[in-house]
Protein backbone atom coordinates (compact mmCIF):
# COMPACT_ATOMS: atom_id res chain seq x y z
CA UNK A 1 0.00 0.00 0.00
CA UNK A 2 2.87 2.26 -0.87
CA UNK A 3 1.35 4.36 -3.06
CA UNK A 4 -1.42 4.82 -1.28
CA UNK A 5 -2.06 8.75 -0.95
CA UNK A 6 -3.09 8.98 2.83
CA UNK A 7 -4.43 12.02 4.11
CA UNK A 8 -3.34 12.96 7.75
CA UNK A 9 -5.17 15.13 9.83
CA UNK A 10 -2.84 17.89 11.34
CA UNK A 11 -2.63 17.13 14.94
CA UNK A 12 -3.27 20.01 17.29
CA UNK A 13 -0.54 21.01 19.42
CA UNK A 14 -2.58 22.04 22.70
CA UNK A 15 -1.92 20.74 26.14
CA UNK A 16 -5.09 19.21 26.32
CA UNK A 17 -4.78 15.56 25.07
CA UNK A 18 -9.22 15.76 23.98
CA UNK A 19 -11.48 17.67 22.34
CA UNK A 20 -14.16 16.21 24.04
CA UNK A 21 -14.89 14.09 27.16
CA UNK A 22 -17.59 12.48 28.36
CA UNK A 23 -17.89 10.61 31.62
CA UNK A 24 -20.57 8.87 32.48
CA UNK A 25 -23.12 10.92 31.10
CA UNK A 26 -26.87 9.54 31.79
CA UNK A 27 -30.40 11.85 30.40
CA UNK A 28 -33.47 11.02 31.32
CA UNK A 29 -36.74 13.02 30.30
CA UNK A 30 -39.89 13.74 32.19
CA UNK A 31 -41.14 13.64 35.87
CA UNK A 32 -39.65 10.88 38.26
CA UNK A 33 -41.62 7.51 37.65
CA UNK A 34 -42.60 8.06 34.50
CA UNK A 35 -38.69 8.94 33.53
CA UNK A 36 -37.76 7.65 29.93
CA UNK A 37 -33.97 6.78 30.51
CA UNK A 38 -32.44 8.10 26.96
CA UNK A 39 -28.52 7.51 27.63
CA UNK A 40 -26.91 5.77 30.69
CA UNK A 41 -23.35 5.80 31.31
CA UNK A 42 -21.37 7.05 28.15
CA UNK A 43 -18.26 7.44 28.84
CA UNK A 44 -16.61 8.56 25.82
CA UNK A 45 -13.24 10.42 24.39
CA UNK A 46 -12.72 11.83 21.08
CA UNK A 47 -9.12 12.77 20.68
CA UNK A 48 -7.40 16.29 18.58
CA UNK A 49 -8.13 15.84 15.36
CA UNK A 50 -9.73 12.49 15.37
CA UNK A 51 -13.14 11.57 13.32
CA UNK A 52 -15.56 9.72 15.64
CA UNK A 53 -18.58 8.00 14.39
CA UNK A 54 -21.45 7.09 16.92
CA UNK A 55 -23.73 5.09 15.01
CA UNK A 56 -27.58 3.63 16.76
CA UNK A 57 -30.92 3.13 15.39
CA UNK A 58 -33.55 5.74 15.52
CA UNK A 59 -34.44 7.15 18.76
CA UNK A 60 -31.15 5.53 20.51
CA UNK A 61 -30.66 8.63 21.69
CA UNK A 62 -27.92 10.28 19.10
CA UNK A 63 -29.16 13.91 18.77
CA UNK A 64 -29.61 14.22 22.02
CA UNK A 65 -25.89 13.13 23.16
CA UNK A 66 -24.92 15.69 20.55
CA UNK A 67 -26.89 18.07 22.58
CA UNK A 68 -25.70 17.59 24.97
CA UNK A 69 -21.82 17.94 23.61
CA UNK A 70 -23.34 21.00 22.48
CA UNK A 71 -23.94 22.63 25.46
CA UNK A 72 -28.08 23.10 24.58
CA UNK A 73 -29.07 20.57 27.07
CA UNK A 74 -27.50 19.92 30.58
CA UNK A 75 -26.64 15.92 31.33
CA UNK A 76 -29.16 14.18 34.10
CA UNK A 77 -25.66 13.04 35.37
CA UNK A 78 -21.92 13.05 34.27
CA UNK A 79 -19.79 15.25 33.35
CA UNK A 80 -19.05 16.82 29.94
CA UNK A 81 -15.89 18.58 28.60
CA UNK A 82 -14.91 20.84 25.49
CA UNK A 83 -12.08 22.15 25.96
CA UNK A 84 -11.55 23.70 22.71
CA UNK A 85 -14.73 26.10 23.95
CA UNK A 86 -17.89 25.63 22.68
CA UNK A 87 -18.44 23.35 20.08
CA UNK A 88 -19.91 23.70 16.50
CA UNK A 89 -23.07 21.78 16.04
CA UNK A 90 -24.70 21.06 11.80
CA UNK A 91 -28.14 19.61 11.77
CA UNK A 92 -30.13 17.56 9.43
CA UNK A 93 -31.53 20.26 7.87
CA UNK A 94 -29.44 22.73 7.14
CA UNK A 95 -30.83 25.59 9.39
CA UNK A 96 -29.26 28.97 7.67
CA UNK A 97 -31.53 31.80 8.46
CA UNK A 98 -33.54 32.86 5.15
CA UNK A 99 -33.10 36.09 5.67
CA UNK A 100 -29.82 36.40 5.03
CA UNK A 101 -27.39 35.60 2.19
CA UNK A 102 -25.52 32.53 2.11
CA UNK A 103 -22.23 34.66 2.45
CA UNK A 104 -24.77 36.52 5.43
CA UNK A 105 -25.03 33.84 7.12
CA UNK A 106 -21.56 32.84 7.60
CA UNK A 107 -21.10 36.79 8.36
CA UNK A 108 -23.11 36.35 11.01
CA UNK A 109 -21.43 33.60 12.81
CA UNK A 110 -17.92 35.61 12.84
CA UNK A 111 -19.77 38.70 14.35
CA UNK A 112 -20.81 36.82 16.81
CA UNK A 113 -17.65 35.51 17.38
CA UNK A 114 -16.12 38.99 17.77
CA UNK A 115 -14.59 39.10 14.48
CA UNK A 116 -14.15 42.69 13.17
CA UNK A 117 -16.32 44.24 10.39
CA UNK A 118 -13.72 44.40 8.26
CA UNK A 119 -12.66 41.10 8.26
CA UNK A 120 -15.71 39.32 7.99
CA UNK A 121 -16.07 40.05 4.35
CA UNK A 122 -12.70 38.26 3.47
CA UNK A 123 -12.87 35.41 5.81
CA UNK A 124 -17.09 34.65 5.01
CA UNK A 125 -15.46 34.25 0.91
CA UNK A 126 -12.24 32.48 2.35
CA UNK A 127 -15.02 29.86 4.05
CA UNK A 128 -16.96 29.18 1.26
CA UNK A 129 -14.53 28.78 -0.76
CA UNK A 130 -13.34 26.00 1.15
CA UNK A 131 -16.18 24.41 0.38
CA UNK A 132 -16.02 25.19 -2.50
CA UNK A 133 -19.19 27.60 -3.10
CA UNK A 134 -16.58 30.41 -4.45
CA UNK A 135 -19.27 32.91 -6.02
CA UNK A 136 -22.19 32.27 -3.67
CA UNK A 137 -21.77 34.79 -1.37
CA UNK A 138 -24.57 36.86 -2.37
CA UNK A 139 -27.04 33.58 -3.03
CA UNK A 140 -30.18 33.58 -1.18
CA UNK A 141 -30.74 30.36 0.74
CA UNK A 142 -33.64 29.38 -1.47
CA UNK A 143 -31.61 29.67 -4.60
CA UNK A 144 -28.94 26.99 -3.55
CA UNK A 145 -29.63 23.36 -3.96
CA UNK A 146 -29.82 20.80 -1.15
CA UNK A 147 -25.88 19.44 -1.38
CA UNK A 148 -25.10 23.65 -1.65
CA UNK A 149 -26.91 24.40 1.43
CA UNK A 150 -25.60 21.89 3.61
CA UNK A 151 -21.89 23.00 2.29
CA UNK A 152 -22.90 26.87 3.48
CA UNK A 153 -24.13 25.27 6.68
CA UNK A 154 -20.37 23.44 7.00
CA UNK A 155 -18.65 27.00 6.02
CA UNK A 156 -20.77 28.45 9.26
CA UNK A 157 -19.83 25.66 11.57
CA UNK A 158 -16.49 26.02 11.16
CA UNK A 159 -16.81 29.92 10.77
CA UNK A 160 -16.89 29.27 14.51
CA UNK A 161 -13.40 28.21 14.40
CA UNK A 162 -14.45 25.25 17.29
CA UNK A 163 -12.31 22.43 17.92
CA UNK A 164 -14.82 20.52 17.86
CA UNK A 165 -17.19 19.67 14.89
CA UNK A 166 -19.95 17.92 16.06
CA UNK A 167 -22.65 16.42 12.90
CA UNK A 168 -26.19 15.07 13.59
CA UNK A 169 -26.57 13.00 10.51
CA UNK A 170 -25.99 15.98 8.41
CA UNK A 171 -25.84 14.45 4.83
CA UNK A 172 -29.52 12.17 5.62
CA UNK A 173 -31.38 13.99 3.48
CA UNK A 174 -29.79 14.78 0.63
CA UNK A 175 -29.23 11.81 -2.82
CA UNK A 176 -27.14 9.19 -3.01
CA UNK A 177 -24.67 11.10 -5.65
CA UNK A 178 -24.90 14.67 -3.36
CA UNK A 179 -23.88 12.39 -0.67
CA UNK A 180 -21.35 10.69 -1.99
CA UNK A 181 -19.26 14.55 -2.86
CA UNK A 182 -19.57 15.70 0.47
CA UNK A 183 -18.45 12.50 1.79
CA UNK A 184 -14.80 13.43 -0.40
CA UNK A 185 -15.40 17.17 0.88
CA UNK A 186 -16.14 16.32 4.57
CA UNK A 187 -12.85 14.37 4.72
CA UNK A 188 -11.03 16.82 2.68
CA UNK A 189 -11.92 19.41 5.35
CA UNK A 190 -11.28 17.58 8.29
CA UNK A 191 -7.99 16.99 6.81
CA UNK A 192 -6.99 20.37 5.94
CA UNK A 193 -8.52 22.30 9.44
CA UNK A 194 -7.51 19.51 11.54
CA UNK A 195 -10.65 20.42 13.52
CA UNK A 196 -11.87 16.71 15.45
CA UNK A 197 -15.25 15.55 14.42
CA UNK A 198 -18.16 13.84 16.17
CA UNK A 199 -20.52 12.54 13.38
CA UNK A 200 -24.02 10.80 14.25
CA UNK A 201 -25.48 8.57 11.48
CA UNK A 202 -27.24 5.60 11.66
CA UNK A 203 -25.94 4.85 8.02
CA UNK A 204 -23.37 2.08 8.81
CA UNK A 205 -21.67 2.51 5.68
CA UNK A 206 -21.49 6.43 5.83
CA UNK A 207 -19.98 5.55 9.29
CA UNK A 208 -17.05 3.23 8.08
CA UNK A 209 -17.06 5.44 5.43
CA UNK A 210 -15.83 8.29 7.10
CA UNK A 211 -14.85 7.29 10.72
CA UNK A 212 -11.52 6.59 12.11
CA UNK A 213 -13.65 5.12 15.29
CA UNK A 214 -16.79 3.90 14.45
CA UNK A 215 -19.04 3.78 18.15
CA UNK A 216 -22.25 1.61 18.57
CA UNK A 217 -24.86 2.76 20.56
CA UNK A 218 -28.08 0.59 22.24
CA UNK A 219 -31.04 1.81 22.35
CA UNK A 220 -33.05 2.33 25.29
CA UNK A 221 -31.04 3.17 27.36
CA UNK A 222 -28.56 4.53 25.21
CA UNK A 223 -25.32 2.43 26.33
CA UNK A 224 -21.88 2.25 24.49
CA UNK A 225 -22.30 -1.36 22.95
CA UNK A 226 -19.06 -1.36 20.97
CA UNK A 227 -16.67 0.48 19.05
CA UNK A 228 -14.57 -0.53 16.25
CA UNK A 229 -11.15 1.37 15.05
CA UNK A 230 -11.35 1.90 11.12
CA UNK A 231 -7.72 1.38 9.67
CA UNK A 232 -8.62 1.67 6.30
CA UNK A 233 -6.75 4.42 4.87
CA UNK A 234 -7.90 7.95 3.49
CA UNK A 235 -9.52 8.41 0.86
CA UNK A 236 -11.89 5.61 0.86
CA UNK A 237 -14.84 5.31 -1.15
CA UNK A 238 -18.42 3.77 0.23
CA UNK A 239 -18.15 1.02 -2.42
CA UNK A 240 -14.52 0.08 -1.62
CA UNK A 241 -14.72 -3.98 -0.54
CA UNK A 242 -12.74 -2.76 2.58
CA UNK A 243 -15.52 -0.51 3.81
CA UNK A 244 -18.19 -2.86 2.82
CA UNK A 245 -16.79 -6.05 5.03
CA UNK A 246 -16.50 -4.06 8.21
CA UNK A 247 -19.69 -2.64 7.22
CA UNK A 248 -21.45 -6.03 7.30
CA UNK A 249 -19.73 -7.12 10.38
CA UNK A 250 -21.36 -3.98 12.23
CA UNK A 251 -24.79 -4.17 10.59
CA UNK A 252 -25.15 -7.73 12.50
CA UNK A 253 -24.04 -6.16 15.52
CA UNK A 254 -26.50 -3.28 15.09
CA UNK A 255 -29.31 -5.92 13.87
CA UNK A 256 -28.39 -7.66 17.07
CA UNK A 257 -29.21 -5.19 19.52
CA UNK A 258 -32.12 -4.23 17.44
CA UNK A 259 -33.69 -7.40 17.78
CA UNK A 260 -33.14 -7.60 21.45
CA UNK A 261 -36.16 -4.98 21.57
CA UNK A 262 -38.59 -7.28 19.89
CA UNK A 263 -37.88 -10.42 22.56
CA UNK A 264 -39.76 -9.00 25.58
CA UNK B 1 7.61 -2.05 -9.83
CA UNK B 2 5.76 -4.92 -11.11
CA UNK B 3 3.43 -7.22 -8.66
CA UNK B 4 1.29 -10.07 -9.64
CA UNK B 5 -0.36 -9.53 -6.35
CA UNK B 6 -4.49 -8.28 -7.43
CA UNK B 7 -6.20 -6.04 -4.55
CA UNK B 8 -9.15 -7.05 -3.59
CA UNK B 9 -11.02 -3.90 -4.30
CA UNK B 10 -10.25 -1.75 -7.70
CA UNK B 11 -10.48 1.63 -7.15
CA UNK B 12 -10.09 3.56 -10.59
CA UNK B 13 -6.95 4.53 -10.70
CA UNK B 14 -7.31 8.23 -11.96
CA UNK B 15 -8.43 10.89 -9.12
CA UNK B 16 -11.62 11.78 -9.95
CA UNK B 17 -12.50 15.25 -10.65
CA UNK B 18 -14.38 16.10 -7.62
CA UNK B 19 -14.62 19.82 -7.87
CA UNK B 20 -16.06 19.18 -11.78
CA UNK B 21 -18.71 16.83 -10.24
CA UNK B 22 -19.63 18.82 -7.26
CA UNK B 23 -20.00 22.34 -9.44
CA UNK B 24 -22.39 19.67 -12.23
CA UNK B 25 -24.22 18.85 -9.27
CA UNK B 26 -24.77 22.21 -8.46
CA UNK B 27 -26.27 23.60 -11.64
CA UNK B 28 -28.36 20.16 -12.02
CA UNK B 29 -29.99 20.94 -9.09
CA UNK B 30 -29.99 24.88 -8.95
CA UNK B 31 -33.48 26.30 -8.83
CA UNK B 32 -34.12 28.17 -12.37
CA UNK B 33 -36.15 31.16 -12.02
CA UNK B 34 -37.42 32.72 -15.38
CA UNK B 35 -38.36 36.56 -15.29
CA UNK B 36 -42.15 37.39 -16.66
CA UNK B 37 -42.26 39.48 -19.35
CA UNK B 38 -43.77 43.22 -18.38
CA UNK B 39 -46.85 42.53 -21.10
CA UNK B 40 -47.75 39.36 -19.69
CA UNK B 41 -47.43 40.76 -15.65
CA UNK B 42 -50.25 43.61 -16.74
CA UNK B 43 -52.58 40.89 -18.18
CA UNK B 44 -52.36 39.07 -15.47
CA UNK B 45 -52.40 41.63 -12.74
CA UNK B 46 -54.16 44.55 -13.78
CA UNK B 47 -56.56 43.18 -16.00
CA UNK B 48 -58.60 41.51 -13.75
CA UNK B 49 -59.15 44.28 -10.63
CA UNK B 50 -60.13 46.72 -14.06
CA UNK B 51 -62.47 43.96 -15.51
CA UNK B 52 -64.18 43.66 -11.62
CA UNK B 53 -64.28 47.25 -11.10
CA UNK B 54 -65.86 47.48 -14.74
CA UNK B 55 -68.54 45.42 -14.23
CA UNK B 56 -69.36 46.90 -10.99
CA UNK B 57 -69.93 50.21 -12.31
CA UNK B 58 -71.80 48.88 -15.58
CA UNK B 59 -73.88 46.70 -12.99
CA UNK B 60 -74.89 50.19 -11.14
CA UNK B 61 -75.38 52.30 -14.12
CA UNK B 62 -78.08 49.80 -14.99
CA UNK B 63 -79.50 49.39 -11.16
CA UNK B 64 -79.63 53.38 -11.73
CA UNK B 65 -81.03 53.22 -15.19
CA UNK B 66 -84.11 50.66 -13.95
CA UNK B 67 -84.65 52.90 -10.62
CA UNK B 68 -83.94 49.86 -9.09
CA UNK B 69 -84.36 52.35 -5.81
CA UNK B 70 -85.27 56.13 -6.34
CA UNK B 71 -82.69 58.23 -7.84
CA UNK B 72 -82.52 60.38 -4.46
CA UNK B 73 -81.65 57.15 -2.62
CA UNK B 74 -79.20 55.70 -5.61
CA UNK B 75 -77.37 58.40 -7.86
CA UNK B 76 -75.26 57.21 -10.83
CA UNK B 77 -71.67 57.17 -10.74
CA UNK B 78 -71.74 60.05 -13.05
CA UNK B 79 -73.37 61.89 -9.67
CA UNK B 80 -70.84 60.23 -7.57
CA UNK B 81 -68.27 61.26 -9.89
CA UNK B 82 -69.35 64.32 -10.07
CA UNK B 83 -69.70 65.30 -6.39
CA UNK B 84 -65.89 64.49 -6.27
CA UNK B 85 -65.50 66.57 -9.17
CA UNK B 86 -66.97 69.93 -7.64
CA UNK B 87 -65.10 68.88 -4.32
CA UNK B 88 -61.86 68.60 -6.32
CA UNK B 89 -62.77 72.22 -8.25
CA UNK B 90 -63.26 73.90 -4.74
CA UNK B 91 -60.30 72.56 -3.08
CA UNK B 92 -61.60 70.51 -0.37
CA UNK B 93 -60.99 67.53 -1.33
CA UNK B 94 -57.36 66.42 -0.53
CA UNK B 95 -57.85 68.78 2.85
CA UNK B 96 -60.28 65.58 3.96
CA UNK B 97 -58.29 62.99 2.76
CA UNK B 98 -54.92 64.48 4.13
CA UNK B 99 -56.92 65.12 7.50
CA UNK B 100 -57.92 61.41 7.71
CA UNK B 101 -54.66 60.23 6.25
CA UNK B 102 -52.61 62.18 8.88
CA UNK B 103 -54.63 60.57 12.07
CA UNK B 104 -53.99 57.42 10.52
CA UNK B 105 -50.59 57.87 10.18
CA UNK B 106 -50.07 59.50 13.54
CA UNK B 107 -52.25 57.21 15.26
CA UNK B 108 -50.71 54.04 13.26
CA UNK B 109 -46.65 54.72 14.30
CA UNK B 110 -47.90 55.74 18.05
CA UNK B 111 -49.67 51.66 17.78
CA UNK B 112 -46.71 50.66 16.11
CA UNK B 113 -44.11 51.64 19.43
CA UNK B 114 -46.48 50.80 21.67
CA UNK B 115 -47.60 47.18 20.25
CA UNK B 116 -44.11 46.38 19.25
CA UNK B 117 -42.31 46.32 23.19
CA UNK B 118 -45.40 44.90 24.49
CA UNK B 119 -46.00 42.05 21.68
CA UNK B 120 -42.15 41.37 22.71
CA UNK B 121 -43.17 41.11 26.49
CA UNK B 122 -46.32 38.95 26.15
CA UNK B 123 -44.30 36.36 23.77
CA UNK B 124 -41.34 36.37 25.80
CA UNK B 125 -42.28 36.94 29.49
CA UNK B 126 -44.53 33.48 30.45
CA UNK B 127 -46.47 35.56 33.56
CA UNK B 128 -46.72 38.92 30.80
CA UNK B 129 -48.50 36.51 28.64
CA UNK B 130 -50.35 34.61 31.41
CA UNK B 131 -51.63 38.12 32.36
CA UNK B 132 -52.63 40.04 29.38
CA UNK B 133 -51.76 37.38 26.51
CA UNK B 134 -56.14 36.46 26.58
CA UNK B 135 -57.27 40.07 26.62
CA UNK B 136 -55.06 41.25 24.42
CA UNK B 137 -56.70 38.82 21.66
CA UNK B 138 -59.87 39.26 22.95
CA UNK B 139 -59.03 43.04 22.45
CA UNK B 140 -58.75 42.64 19.08
CA UNK B 141 -61.82 41.25 18.61
CA UNK B 142 -63.47 43.77 19.87
CA UNK B 143 -65.10 46.47 17.44
CA UNK B 144 -63.84 50.16 17.94
CA UNK B 145 -66.43 51.31 17.79
CA UNK B 146 -67.64 50.63 21.22
CA UNK B 147 -65.21 52.78 22.34
CA UNK B 148 -65.98 55.88 21.11
CA UNK B 149 -69.06 56.81 23.49
CA UNK B 150 -66.78 55.94 26.71
CA UNK B 151 -63.40 58.10 24.53
CA UNK B 152 -65.92 61.04 23.94
CA UNK B 153 -67.10 61.31 27.78
CA UNK B 154 -63.17 60.73 28.95
CA UNK B 155 -61.40 62.89 26.37
CA UNK B 156 -64.19 65.58 25.12
CA UNK B 157 -64.77 66.31 21.64
CA UNK B 158 -61.55 66.59 20.04
CA UNK B 159 -58.41 64.76 18.86
CA UNK B 160 -57.56 62.88 21.94
CA UNK B 161 -60.81 60.92 21.46
CA UNK B 162 -59.99 59.75 18.04
CA UNK B 163 -56.45 59.20 18.71
CA UNK B 164 -57.65 56.49 21.73
CA UNK B 165 -60.39 54.78 19.51
CA UNK B 166 -57.21 54.32 16.87
CA UNK B 167 -54.86 52.95 19.63
CA UNK B 168 -57.59 50.62 21.35
CA UNK B 169 -58.08 49.31 17.85
CA UNK B 170 -54.36 49.10 16.18
CA UNK B 171 -52.50 48.16 19.08
CA UNK B 172 -53.82 45.04 20.05
CA UNK B 173 -53.59 43.44 16.33
CA UNK B 174 -50.09 44.50 16.51
CA UNK B 175 -48.67 43.35 19.58
CA UNK B 176 -50.84 39.78 18.51
CA UNK B 177 -49.41 39.81 15.12
CA UNK B 178 -46.09 40.02 17.01
CA UNK B 179 -47.06 37.52 18.89
CA UNK B 180 -47.74 35.04 16.79
CA UNK B 181 -44.84 35.96 14.17
CA UNK B 182 -42.61 34.95 17.34
CA UNK B 183 -44.43 31.44 18.14
CA UNK B 184 -44.26 30.47 14.33
CA UNK B 185 -40.42 30.78 14.84
CA UNK B 186 -39.06 27.46 14.31
CA UNK B 187 -37.01 26.27 17.55
CA UNK B 188 -34.51 24.80 14.58
CA UNK B 189 -33.69 28.38 14.17
CA UNK B 190 -33.26 29.11 17.85
CA UNK B 191 -30.77 26.05 18.47
CA UNK B 192 -28.70 27.28 15.21
CA UNK B 193 -28.88 30.59 16.62
CA UNK B 194 -27.63 29.65 20.20
CA UNK B 195 -24.89 27.13 19.11
CA UNK B 196 -23.35 30.02 16.60
CA UNK B 197 -23.55 32.32 20.23
CA UNK B 198 -26.65 33.96 19.55
CA UNK B 199 -27.86 33.92 22.92
CA UNK B 200 -29.63 36.66 25.14
CA UNK B 201 -30.31 39.92 23.46
CA UNK B 202 -28.06 39.00 20.93
CA UNK B 203 -30.41 36.16 20.37
CA UNK B 204 -33.25 38.24 20.12
CA UNK B 205 -31.52 40.92 18.06
CA UNK B 206 -30.17 38.53 15.40
CA UNK B 207 -32.63 35.93 15.08
CA UNK B 208 -35.72 35.71 16.92
CA UNK B 209 -36.71 39.26 15.38
CA UNK B 210 -35.65 38.81 12.15
CA UNK B 211 -37.55 35.04 11.88
CA UNK B 212 -40.40 36.34 13.44
CA UNK B 213 -40.85 39.45 11.02
CA UNK B 214 -43.48 37.98 8.47
CA UNK B 215 -45.75 37.71 10.83
CA UNK B 216 -44.96 40.97 12.88
CA UNK B 217 -45.66 42.52 9.08
CA UNK B 218 -48.87 40.71 9.11
CA UNK B 219 -50.09 42.30 12.01
CA UNK B 220 -48.79 45.73 10.73
CA UNK B 221 -50.85 45.27 7.67
CA UNK B 222 -53.97 44.37 10.20
CA UNK B 223 -52.72 47.20 12.38
CA UNK B 224 -53.39 49.73 9.37
CA UNK B 225 -56.66 48.22 8.42
CA UNK B 226 -57.74 48.40 12.02
CA UNK B 227 -56.33 52.14 12.17
CA UNK B 228 -58.19 52.87 9.76
CA UNK B 229 -61.73 51.45 10.65
CA UNK B 230 -61.01 52.93 14.16
CA UNK B 231 -60.56 56.41 12.78
CA UNK B 232 -63.31 56.46 10.57
CA UNK B 233 -65.62 55.27 13.44
CA UNK B 234 -64.54 57.93 15.68
CA UNK B 235 -64.76 60.74 12.65
CA UNK B 236 -68.13 59.84 12.11
CA UNK B 237 -69.26 59.87 15.52
CA UNK B 238 -67.08 62.67 17.28
CA UNK B 239 -67.87 65.27 14.48
CA UNK B 240 -67.76 69.09 15.92
CA UNK B 241 -66.81 72.77 14.13
CA UNK B 242 -63.32 72.45 16.70
CA UNK B 243 -61.98 69.23 15.00
CA UNK B 244 -60.53 68.75 11.54
CA UNK B 245 -62.96 67.94 9.32
CA UNK B 246 -61.82 64.47 7.79
CA UNK B 247 -63.31 61.69 5.56
CA UNK B 248 -65.70 60.58 8.00
CA UNK B 249 -67.07 63.81 9.28
CA UNK B 250 -67.71 64.56 5.28
CA UNK B 251 -69.36 61.27 5.44
CA UNK B 252 -71.33 62.59 8.31
CA UNK B 253 -72.54 66.30 7.12
CA UNK B 254 -73.37 64.76 3.66
CA UNK B 255 -75.60 62.45 5.32
CA UNK B 256 -77.27 65.31 7.75
CA UNK B 257 -77.23 67.14 4.36
CA UNK B 258 -79.45 64.24 2.17
CA UNK B 259 -76.45 64.54 -0.18
CA UNK B 260 -76.15 61.08 -1.45
CA UNK B 261 -73.62 61.67 -3.82
CA UNK B 262 -71.87 63.09 -1.24
CA UNK B 263 -72.09 60.25 1.11
CA UNK B 264 -70.72 57.58 -1.23
CA UNK B 265 -68.46 59.74 -2.53
CA UNK B 266 -67.08 59.78 0.89
CA UNK B 267 -67.54 55.79 1.36
CA UNK B 268 -65.67 55.31 -2.51
CA UNK B 269 -62.73 57.96 -1.00
CA UNK B 270 -62.17 55.67 2.31
CA UNK B 271 -62.06 52.32 0.82
CA UNK B 272 -59.55 53.95 -1.64
CA UNK B 273 -57.60 55.66 1.12
CA UNK B 274 -57.41 52.33 2.72
CA UNK B 275 -56.86 49.95 0.28
CA UNK B 276 -54.41 52.34 -1.91
CA UNK B 277 -51.96 52.46 1.30
CA UNK B 278 -52.46 48.75 1.62
CA UNK B 279 -51.34 48.36 -1.56
CA UNK B 280 -48.77 50.76 -2.60
CA UNK B 281 -47.29 50.47 1.28
CA UNK B 282 -47.82 47.15 3.18
CA UNK B 283 -47.77 45.22 0.20
CA UNK B 284 -44.66 45.96 -1.56
CA UNK B 285 -42.54 45.68 1.71
CA UNK B 286 -44.26 41.92 2.37
CA UNK B 287 -43.89 40.94 -1.06
CA UNK B 288 -39.82 42.02 -0.43
CA UNK B 289 -39.62 40.17 3.08
CA UNK B 290 -41.25 36.83 1.62
CA UNK B 291 -39.43 36.73 -1.46
CA UNK B 292 -36.31 37.65 -0.25
CA UNK B 293 -36.96 34.09 1.84
CA UNK B 294 -38.08 31.84 -0.95
CA UNK B 295 -41.67 31.98 0.53
CA UNK B 296 -43.42 33.53 -2.62
CA UNK B 297 -42.47 31.15 -5.16
CA UNK B 298 -45.02 29.40 -7.20
CA UNK B 299 -47.40 32.15 -6.56
CA UNK B 300 -45.48 35.05 -8.24
N1 LIG C 1 -36.95 16.93 24.89
C1 LIG C 1 -37.34 15.64 24.99
N2 LIG C 1 -38.32 15.28 25.85
C2 LIG C 1 -38.69 14.00 25.96
N3 LIG C 1 -38.17 12.99 25.26
C3 LIG C 1 -37.20 13.27 24.40
C4 LIG C 1 -36.73 14.61 24.21
N4 LIG C 1 -35.75 14.59 23.27
C5 LIG C 1 -35.63 13.30 22.90
N5 LIG C 1 -36.48 12.51 23.57
C6 LIG C 1 -36.59 11.05 23.44
O1 LIG C 1 -35.31 10.52 23.48
C7 LIG C 1 -35.16 9.45 22.57
C8 LIG C 1 -33.96 9.68 21.70
O2 LIG C 1 -34.18 10.75 20.84
P1 LIG C 1 -33.07 11.28 19.83
O3 LIG C 1 -31.87 11.67 20.61
O4 LIG C 1 -33.68 12.33 18.98
O5 LIG C 1 -32.76 9.99 18.97
P2 LIG C 1 -31.90 9.82 17.64
O6 LIG C 1 -31.28 11.13 17.31
O7 LIG C 1 -30.91 8.76 17.94
O8 LIG C 1 -32.84 9.37 16.58
C9 LIG C 1 -36.46 9.35 21.79
O9 LIG C 1 -37.18 8.26 22.27
C10 LIG C 1 -37.15 10.64 22.09
O10 LIG C 1 -38.54 10.44 22.15
MG1 LIG D 1 -31.57 12.39 15.60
Amino acid sequence: MATEVTEQPVQQDSGVRYAARLDQVSKSFGRPGTQQHVLDGITLDVAPGEFVCLLGASGCGKSTLLNLVAGLDRPSSGSIQTPGGRPALMFQEHALFPWLTAGRNIELALRLRGVPRAERRERAEGLLELVRLKGAHGKRVHELSGGMRQRVAMARALAQDSQLLLMDEPFAALDAITRDVLHEELTRIWAETGVSVLFVTHNVREAVRLGQRVILLSSRPGRIAREWTVDIPQPRRIEDAAVADLSVEITEQLRGEIRRHGQH
Amino acid sequence: MASTETRPESRPATKPDLAGLEAGLDALETPTTAKTPVGQLLRDKALPPVAAIALVLALWQLAYHFQLKPHYQLPSPGDVFGSLHTMWLQGTLLGYVWTSVSRGALGFLTSVVIGTPLGLLVARVAPVRAAIGPILSGLQSMPSVAWVPAAIIWFGLNDSTIYAVVLLGAVPSIANGLVSGIDQVPPLFLRAGRTIGATGPRGVRHVLLPAALPGYLAGLKQGWAFSWRSLMAAEIIATSPDLGAGLGQLLENARTNADMPGVLAAILLILIVGIGIELLLFRPVERRVLRGRGLLAGTR
